[in-house]
């Protein structure tokens, strides 16, 4: 039957077990014979975790693991018990992503039409879409700008409007890689507090340690290894002693 | 910016259904070819200023936009019409092309691009008996409208980065050292652009097809 996405749904509610928050197994990634990440075993429950390292070491390859845009070429990776290589759409749906460029995640001309667009992929009825559409951008100070092209939004906003676009679809955690390196003071800034005031589970890559600050766990990279696991203040300082040995 | 993208106001013309829309601007085109006189034409321009200004309420900087943005096309059309028939026959089939393009920006400044995709995902319909799908068509639209500015921002900032190191702010040369960098960027945008679609779920719509599944 494939008219209805109802089957396949229930089944994944049906085994999925939210206290397991995202268990990585082993896990270690190679593109072709690079190897970029290796031997990391954790289990992120926390409501706020970052992840900090240099260039390169990895980060970007690491957070693409945890919705599945990555499948990791050893181990597991579980988002509440669901593995992302045989369910990735499941997974898909509990775990938003949000990337560095906004005009990159903007895939609609117009603003309403662009936060809608998961929506319409998950099946969701007109009425229901406009209203949930609506309500987003209100929250997000982006109502007024509704109809207006999205390329003529600020880089601010438009940041804000590609996480409109995620958080419409009510996904339990939400993935950020690097989401204010393009912003200015004022806009990162703003992006933090909607980061901040998020209900959902958050994991963030980062090179801006003060958006670190009231998280309970930060992860260090480096290498393709995680060197340091522990609150905000002793893992910000671990990596910083780390570059200055460089 | 050369698209005329949606002027929200609210009136009759923009309540209309896109399908209507579309289809007026299908008749137009024809009757415009297939009844070339300069009456028809110079009716059908007053008829596509009196709906896009006076019913529609579009600002006039929308459609003298489109006009603006056309003027060496039309200007050269005048001139090689005029060349080789006569003046009359260059103004009238300048007058013709303009009123279409005109008529065309009034259906787009008055239709969401999300209705007009839906026209053309219900006339794609057929896609699905051979396994097609519609709403990728769609997709693929709406994206070309999204992504055409900010293809023309990159490509400017990519000029004025070689412009600020001495190189050729325009002519051919600046048009030859722009292409290798953009299509770099662009190859990079669409690995991009694919995974934000991946990660919003592009691949949750299941395949629907006709009859038994
Ligand atoms: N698709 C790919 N194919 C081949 N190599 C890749 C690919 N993606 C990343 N890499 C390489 O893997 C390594 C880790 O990349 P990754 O993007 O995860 O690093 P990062 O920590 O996010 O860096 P940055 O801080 O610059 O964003 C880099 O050396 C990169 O060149
Ligand atoms: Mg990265």
């Amino acid at each position: 039957m494939r008219f209805r996405r109802s089957s396949a749904a229930t089944a994944d509610t049906d085994v999925a077990e939210p206290g397991r928050g995202i268990e990585l197994r082993r896990v270690g990634h190679r593109y072709g014979d690079r190897v970029v990440l290796e031997g990391i075993d954790l289990q992120l429950t926390e409501p706020r975790v970052g992840v900090v390292g240099a260039n390169g070491s990895g980060k970007s390859t690491f957070a693409r693991l945890l919705n599945g845009l990555v499948v990791p070429t050893e181990g597991q990776v579980l988002v509440d018990g669901l593995d992302t290589r045989t369910q990735v759409r499941a997974v898909r749906r509990r775990v938003g992503f949000v990337f560095q460029d906004p005009d990159a995640q903007i895939v609609h001309p117009t603003v309403a039409e662009d936060v809608a667009y998961g929506l319409e992929n998950q099946g969701v009825p007109p009425d229901e879409r406009a209203a949930r559409v609506a309500e987003v951008l209100e929250r997000y100070g982006l109502a007024g700008h509704a109809d207006h092209p999205a390329h003529l939004l600020s880089g601010g906003q438009k940041q804000l409007l590609a996480i409109a676009g995620v958080l419409v679809m009510q996904p339990a955690r939400i993935v950020f890689d690097e989401p204010t390196t393009l912003l200015d003071l004022v806009n990162a800034r703003r992006v933090a507090e909607v980061i901040a005031g998020l209900e959902q589970q958050v994991v963030v890559v980062t090179h801006q340690l003060d958006l670190l600050d009231g998280f309970d766990r930060v992860l260090v990279v480096d290498g393709g290894r995680v060197v340091e696991d522990a609150p905000p203040g002793p893992a910000v300082a671990a990596y910083r002693a780390l570059m200055e040995r460089r | 910016m050369t698209l005329a993208l949606y002027v929200p106001v609210g009136s009759p013309v923009h309540r209309l259904p896109a399908g209507v829309k579309l289809l007026c601007l299908a008749v137009l085109a024809v009757l415009l070819f297939a009844r070339p006189t300069p009456t028809v034409a110079g009716a059908a321009l007053v008829g596509t200023l009196v709906v896009g200004l006076g019913v529609a309420r579009l600002p006039v900087a929308v459609l003298a936009r489109q006009a603006w943005a056309l003027r060496w096309f039309l200007l050269v059309l005048f001139v090689v019409h005029a060349l080789t028939t006569d003046v009359a026959t260059g103004a009238h089939t300048v007058l013709r092309l303009l009123t279409l393009v005109l008529a065309a920006a009034v259906v787009t400044a008055t239709t969401r691009v999300s209705e007009m995709v839906r026209v053309v995902e219900r006339l794609c319909a057929p896609l699905r008996l051979v396994g097609g799908r519609p709403e990728r068509v769609g997709l693929l639209i709406a994206m070309a409208l999204r992504f055409i500015p900010v293809l023309i921002e990159r490509a400017d900032r990519i000029r004025a980065a070689q412009a600020a190191r001495g190189g050729p702010p325009r002519g051919v040369r600046a048009l030859r050292t722009t292409v290798a960098p953009l299509l770099v960027q662009l190859l990079q945008m669409a690995h991009d652009v694919s995974e934000a679609l991946d990660a919003r779920g592009a691949d949750d719509t299941p395949v629907r097809r006709p009859g038994r599944a």
